[in-house]
């Protein structure tokens, strides 16, 4: 079932023209990623699903309602976390969670909530004495406070430290084991890959493709790659036989072998019917890096 | 509910403030008038400084300094830092701070204007205002518009720090033209026409007035309750949430 329907939305600023033309649906109960470069549009157009801004063009559709004739609904079911900070300075922690819960007819328990964010022992601590990492995750928890159905995570993990990042990428699994509609916006591939069951990669305004992250690598073609040290001598024919292998190199004492498919498990049986072992073997994949280049000729970041 | 307490802790939070809108005022009410001996002098109209013209004085002083100040730093800063963009996401529209923190301003100044009152009947015996309806009206009614002048100021402050300045350089001309340094009654004909049209000028001679024991001048009250509806409409059209 669909819960988000965009259909060519426009948006355009004074100075540029933001959002060209961007359509996309978002599954109930699934991480939806939008991923481009800076300024590709990718906030504006959740801030015309979050019924932030006015849309110049198209349709946006949010569990059924209309985010610009349906305001005070929409609010209800959707929650937003916003790119910056976004709290009084001297608010607590506490006292945060508990005037947002206070907007919602039917908030979450926010005590557990904060809980669930990791930040329960800094309830008393004030906004400005949290860290990067501990300010992202209030904003989670704030933004899923009135129980929202879909919960659109904008640049959540911009300026966190690897550690912090990867725990907020288990609290957003998490979320969404809950039942949640998760909507990400973000310009990391790594997260996007980690994360997101479906992405729409948008460039210029305009969606460029809409896949699953394994299916936008799949359309690469054979960009994989299997690189290993062979514990003895073999013939590159033995590969080569294989129908998933289209090229064997060697640099050194290592063997790089490229091709499609269920390759690196191809590669092993292989070797193992003649006894060889792979030594240090790793599978070289191709990332989303790789296929927005290949789709939009420009890299990512 | 839940906002405006949690909106009235910050206040109180932002301590320094009070010191200028609650402490100050009544300080330089006491100070001024134990050190200088004209302050509590009978003057030719039968009343002394320290009776209605100082305390109309600081209450302005007080007034002022949370319009002009207080409240577009606040806003201005809520504006800059996103909170009232955060709070447009939820159902309950960011106008609601607006409103909250209007109130609480007006209450700091209510809480600031009766401790000079009081301050002003046990140091130095003062009368409590004689037309005590009426002054509360005035009052109500000048602090609204004054707090209409302070929305302006926040709806064109780019940021927090800017704010205050121009909320500053709003406020001396302002009280100048109010008497704060040449009484009302001493000021010469063609500045006390501009006193007349300022806001704060017949705000702060209606609160003598009503203080006084006499009724306001119909005037002063058109020209305040003008300077409420002008300064409302345009805050409302320059005013933006982000």
């Amino acid at each position: 079932m669909k819960i988000i329907e965009v259909r060519n939305l426009r948006k355009r600023y004074p100075k540029h023209l933001a959002v060209d033309d961007v359509s996309f649906d978002v599954a109930d109960g699934e991480i939806f990623g939008i991923l481009g470069p800076n300024g590709a549009g990718k906030t504006t157009t959740v801030e015309c699903v979050a019924g932030l801004r006015v849309p110049d063009g198209g349709t946006v559709r949010v569990a059924g309602l209309d985010p610009q004739r349906d305001r005070t609904e929409l609010r209800e079911v959707l929650g937003l976390q916003l790119q910056s900070a976004a709290l009084p300075e001297k608010i607590k922690v506490r006292e945060a969670m508990d005037l947002y819960a206070s907007f919602y007819p039917d908030p979450a328990d926010w005590s557990e909530l904060l809980e669930r964010v990791g930040l329960d022992s800094k309830r008393e601590a004030l906004f400005k004495s949290l860290s990067g990492g501990q300010r992202q995750r209030l904003s989670v928890a704030l933004a899923l406070v009135g129980k929202p159905r879909v919960a659109v995570l904008d640049e959540l993990t911009t300026g966190l430290d690897p550690q912090a990042r990867r725990d907020t990428w288990e609290l957003v699994e998490g979320i969404r084991d809950a039942g949640v509609t998760i909507v990400l916006v973000t310009h990391f591939m790594e997260e996007a890959e980690r994360l997101c069951d479906r992405l729409a990669l948008i460039d210029a305004g305009k969606v460029v493709a809409t896949d699953t992250p394994a299916g936008f690598i799949a359309h690469l073609g054979g960009d994989q790659r299997v690189r290993f040290r062979p514990s003895g001598p073999f013939d590159d024919g033995l590969l080569l036989a294989l129908p998933e292998v289209k090229e064997v190199g060697r640099s050194g004492d290592q063997v790089v072998v490229s091709g499609t498919g269920n390759l690196a498990p191809a590669v092993t049986l292989a070797l193992a019917q003649h006894q060889i072992v792979p030594g240090d073997l790793r599978i070289e994949r191709a990332t989303l890096d790789d296929a927005f280049l290949a789709l939009t000729g420009r890299k990512l970041s | 509910m839940k906002l405006f307490l949690i909106e009235a802790r910050l206040h109180l939070r932002e301590w320094p403030f009070l010191l200028f809108t609650v402490g100050l005022p009544t300080l330089l009410l006491v100070a001024l008038g134990l050190s200088i001996p004209d302050m509590t002098k009978v003057q030719e109209s039968g009343e002394r400084a320290v009776d209605t013209h100082m305390p109309s004085m600081m209450a302005l002083l007080s007034l002022l300094t949370l319009a002009c100040n207080v409240l577009p730093a606040v806003l201005a800063t809520y504006r800059e830092q996103g909170v009232l963009r955060r709070m447009s996401t939820t159902p309950v529209h960011p106008g609601r701070v607006l409103g909250v923190q209007l109130l609480i301003n007006l209450g700091v100044g209510a809480v600031s204007t009766v401790i000079l009152i009081v301050a002003g009947k046990l140091v130095f015996g003062s009368a409590l205002p004689r037309q005590w309806v009426g002054f509360i009206l005035v009052f109500l009614l000048g602090t609204a518009a004054l707090l209409a002048i302070g929305l302006v100021i926040a709806a064109i402050a780019p940021n927090g720090k800017v704010a205050p300045g121009i909320g500053s350089a709003v406020m001396f001309p302002l009280m100048f033209v109010a008497g704060m340094w040449v009484p009302r009654e001493t000021m010469p004909d063609a500045m006390r026409v501009v006193s007349d049209y300022s806001v704060a000028g017949p705000f702060a001679q209606a609160l003598r007035d009503t203080w006084a024991g006499h009724a306001p001048q119909l005037m002063h009250l058109v020209v305040i309750a003008a300077g409420l509806v002008v300064f409302g409409g345009l805050a409302v059209r320059l005013f933006r949430w982000e």
